[in-house]
């Protein structure tokens, strides 16, 4: 077996989803991109675990289903903000999220002054 | 170049092209089914690299779930069928970035492994992981479970923002939440 081969379709894979996430507007998508990126670093782990003699054996595979367990996670979450996101905006352009809040008016915030 | 060889490549050529495609292509939908097909092959790669058990979590976790859920995301966020135009952003610094980043890594492997050639252990059975989960990865293992509650807890908590508000605060915001429903229904 040639480690050269998995290693190179990992690292082109890498490089696909960093370009992925830079190019997309749509955060579904981002996630997409994200999601090659980690099955990129996955592929790394379990090439390294076959190629590399450790003390430990197996570490690479246990550490990629740990990152795998660690992408589920991710993607729940992450869902779960494009969802409120596309509730509160009715879109899911992610250049179109404002980083910072406008300043409360006095009229919206009836409550403030209970507190 | 042994069979090996010729299946790591035909599977790492479908990955790179179906995750070119993923990245590239003008439908919501098709993005999340060349993703399937991208992590299809790396499974497949997983299978030749001998390690079988990564393969089938890849499978049912990664095919099974996380597909499922971004699919459904696509269709929550009532994505357009067809082509759409304004899924990108300007592409030369993405590409610039991408394209460096991903052909920097490849060099850089390629100069440590050259056409190197490593005997392939015997396959990894999911006893033998399972022994090292549980033996020596036992802490790691039991702190994603509780990062994987927190993580369900999060989601839940984001998806109901009626959690965690006081009464007033809540009496005011469900009113306006019916408001803006009112003014959404016509559309």
């Amino acid at each position: 077996m040639r480690p050269v081969i998995p290693y190179v379709t990992a690292a082109l894979l890498f490089g696909l989803g960093t370009y992925g996430v830079l190019r997309r507007r749509n955060a579904i998508l981002v996630l997409i991109a994200v999601e090659l990126m980690l099955n990129a670093v996955n592929l790394i782990l379990v090439t390294a675990d076959t190629t590399v003699r450790s003390q430990l054996p197996h570490g690479g595979q246990v550490f990629a289903l740990f990152v795998i367990v660690l992408a589920a996670a991710e993607v729940g979450v992450g869902l779960a903000i494009v969802l409120q996101l596309y509730r509160l905006r009715a879109s899911v352009a992610v250049d179109e999220v404002p980083l910072a809040e406008p300043p409360p008016t006095t009229a919206a915030t009836p409550g403030e002054a209970d507190r | 170049m042994t069979g090996t060889d010729a299946l790591l490549l035909a599977l790492g050529a479908l990955a790179v092209g179906s995750g070119a495609l993923a990245v590239a292509t003008r439908h919501l939908v098709r993005a999340g089914l060349y993703l399937v097909l991208c992590l299809a092959a790396v499974a497949g790669m997983y299978l030749v690299l001998t390690a079988e058990l990564v393969a089938w979590v890849q499978v049912l976790i990664y095919v099974g779930a996380v597909v499922v859920l971004l699919l459904f995301a696509v269709m929550l966020t009532r994505a357009p069928i067809g082509a759409s135009t304004d899924l990108d952003r300007p592409g030369w610094p993405a590409a610039l970035i991408g394209g460096g980043t991903g052909l920097g890594l490849a060099a850089l492997l390629v100069e440590a492994y050259w056409w190197s050639s490593v005997p392939l252990p015997t396959a990894g059975s999911a006893e033998r992981i399972g022994e090292q989960i549980f033996g020596s990865w036992v802490l790691p293992f039991e702190v994603l479970s509780v990062l994987l509650l927190a993580a369900l807890v999060g989601a839940i908590i984001l998806s109901r923002p009626d959690i965690g508000r006081s009464p007033v605060d809540q009496a005011g915001v469900s009113g306006a939440d019916e408001a803006s429903a009112e003014g959404r229904r016509p559309r």
